[in-house]
């Protein structure tokens, strides 16, 4: 592994979870001049966040965090033994067409060219609208987990964990693993119903299965109190959190709480590739956006591939593979190996990538996000930075805004400094209900670069 | 509103609005902010409530604090090293009428 040369790059990666890693891997073992660009000052990604630091000094944190999360030190360490280059601490805030990146590093803005560019930015988490998670106090439950991967923090006073999905179970069993007393794990929404037909599918898929009821498992033997079917939540308090406000089976409850974390599924994220902009298609059963790709993680943009979460939610393991799918891809469209050796070489990989993504409609299925929280009351407010509530967005649509670019020059959401990443989901959701339409057909926010902040003078550094 | 599970095995110390902070090494300006007791990072421009890091991963910039004098630095991105200046931001001076 190496520092970034200005020398020529043939495959740019931006992001360095399993997803870029691997590729990067793959692509450098090919022989291709890799950079990977990541804003975090280590490799690993949201799952594997600080993995190295905990390999090297905190081994004890792996009995915690479990063997899911140990899995990435072998993907770590092979990306560093690679001749890969790597830019930590190195935002990409700009990605043309004619794949020249802009960058920004310490203050500094630059802009590099590549033969061929990866997009691996991962997932986000979905958000949580509802009313007062704007609050010191409230955050979501991978803001935790990462404090616990990074930090080997936990939180410090009672903890109410509210939401669905694997994470949140996740990390109610690393707290307690840990040694954390939870206060509440509110549950909003389960449907064993709905996702039941695609049991069998999952259960060919890999250890999905038993992997989660191992964790929910853990939790109740801990003796963590559960609410299931939660219609209703609030966060409580003046300048900080004070108490988490539940209703469930028609019955409200107040639990005191200095720290919330929420938790509704992640979603991918499509900042950078929306910038581009690449073509993207709304995803019924992830309630989301995604870029369209091909199996080679090809966009409608010649040159410009997509890999891991970022291109529609898989899970790490299935990002890895795509990841050196979209290698192999990179290595035969620079010349290096012809399509046949191609797909000779990503033959297991392809397989093993279809294999994860089989637990994939189930694991939507089973962990909808809420619709009180995909599509708030008025009160509720959406976008965090410019404090604009659902029903602003519902008056905007009165007011005959038709689409999230409209509704965000009415009334100012999205235009803070998230640039809609907290909002946009929800805004879309919200519009498409006031109109009676699918959200495929509403559309999104239009994000336009840099979608990183840049000062002025680092603007003007780049002239 | 966060604890260390362990002590850090190096310590780092930054001021946060004149006060030194000690923090461990390899925590981000965020990290250390939270379990410095006072998680808050700015006030929101809107209407001056306290915000604090929300997501953790660069993706709400509700952690945005000023670094050794640069304003907006996204704190859950950056880490700590000696002698580091953090202010908190407060809400820009409404101007006009
Ligand atoms: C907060 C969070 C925690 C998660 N924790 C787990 C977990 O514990 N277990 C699990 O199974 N799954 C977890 N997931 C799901 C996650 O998506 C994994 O499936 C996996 O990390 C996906 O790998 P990836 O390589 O696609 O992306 P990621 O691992 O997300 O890696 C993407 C990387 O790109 C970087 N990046 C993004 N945009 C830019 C940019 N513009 N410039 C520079 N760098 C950029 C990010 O900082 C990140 O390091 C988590 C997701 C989130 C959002
Ligand atoms: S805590 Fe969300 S961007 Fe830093």
């Amino acid at each position: 592994m190496s520092a970034i040369n200005s020398g020529e790059i043939d495959l740019a990666v931006v992001g360095a979870g399993p997803a870029g890693l691997a590729a990067a891997t793959t692509a450098a073992e090919l022989g291709l001049a890799v950079s990977v660009f990541d804003e975090n000052a280590t490799p690993g990604g949201q799952i594997y966040r600080g993995i190295e630091a905990v390999a090297a000094k905190r081994g004890a944190d792996f009995a915690v965090l479990g063997d899911a999360y140990r899995a990435g030190e072998s993907i770590v360490r092979d990306f560093r033994a690679s001749k890969a280059a790597y830019a930590p601490n190195t935002g990409v805030w700009l990605v043309q067409k004619d794949r020249q990146l802009g960058i920004v590093r310490d203050g500094k803005a630059g802009m590099v060219a590549a033969r061929r560019v990866l997009i691996a930015t991962g997932a986000q988490e979905r958000p949580v609208p509802i009313p007062g998670w704007t609050l010191p106090g409230v955050m979501l439950a991978g803001a935790a987990q990462g404090l616990l991967k990074s930090a080997g923090m936990v939180p410090a006073g009672p903890v109410v964990l509210a939401g669905n999905g694997p994470l949140l179970y996740q990390l109610a069993a690393q707290l307690v693993a840990a040694g954390v007393k939870i206060a509440a794990l509110l549950e909003t929404r389960s449907e064993r119903a709905a996702a039941l037909p695609h049991l069998p599918a999952a259960l060919m898929a890999g250890n999905y299965l038993a992997k989660g009821l191992g964790l929910i498992a853990a939790v109740k033997r801990a003796g963590v109190p559960i609410r299931r079917g939660v219609t209703e939540l609030r966060a409580l308090g003046c300048e900080r959190l004070e108490a988490v406000e539940v209703a469930a089976g028609g019955r409200t409850e107040r639990i005191d709480a200095a720290l919330l974390c929420l938790h509704q599924g992640v979603v991918a994220n499509v900042q950078l590739s929306l910038a581009i902009p690449l073509k993207h298609e709304w995803s019924a059963a992830q309630r989301c956006w995604r870029p369209v790709v091909d199996q080679w993680g090809n966009s409608d943009v010649e040159g410009i591939a997509v890999a891991g979460d970022c291109a529609g939610i898989g899970g790490a393991e299935a990002a890895a593979h795509a990841g050196r799918i979209a290698a192999f891809e990179a290595a035969r469209a620079l010349g290096r190996i012809d399509a046949a050796a191609r797909d000779t070489h990503a033959a297991s990989d392809l397989a093993a990538w279809r294999r994860h993504l089989r637990a994939r409609p189930f694991l939507d299925a089973l962990y909808p996000p809420a619709q009180g929280l995909v599509v708030p009351a008025d009160d509720v407010p959406v976008c965090r930075c410019e404090e604009v509530t659902a029903g602003q967005v519902r008056d905007a649509v009165r007011q005959g805004g038709t689409g999230p670019n409209q509704v965000k020059s009415f009334t100012r959401s999205g235009m803070g400094p998230c640039q809609g990443r907290m909002c946009a989901l929800t805004v879309s959701e919200v519009i498409a209900d006031a109109l009676g339409k699918p959200v495929a057909e509403i559309g999104t926010y239009r994000i336009r670069p840099p979608i990183k902040p840049l000062t002025v003078g680092e603007l003007a550094a780049l002239e | 509103m966060f604890r260390r599970l362990h002590e850090p095995e190096a310590a780092v110390t930054i001021t946060v609005d004149g006060a030194p902070l000690v923090a461990g090494a390899g925590e981000t300006v965020a990290a250390a902010l939270l379990a410095s007791g006072n998680p808050v990072c700015r006030q929101s421009p809107a209407s001056g409530q306290p915000r604090a890091p929300f997501c953790m991963m660069g993706a709400c910039f509700d952690c945005l604090v000023e670094i050794d004098g640069v304003p907006n630095r996204q704190s859950c991105l950056v880490e700590v090293r000696p002698g580091m200046a953090v202010r908190r931001q407060a809400r820009p001076t409404p101007v006009g009428p």
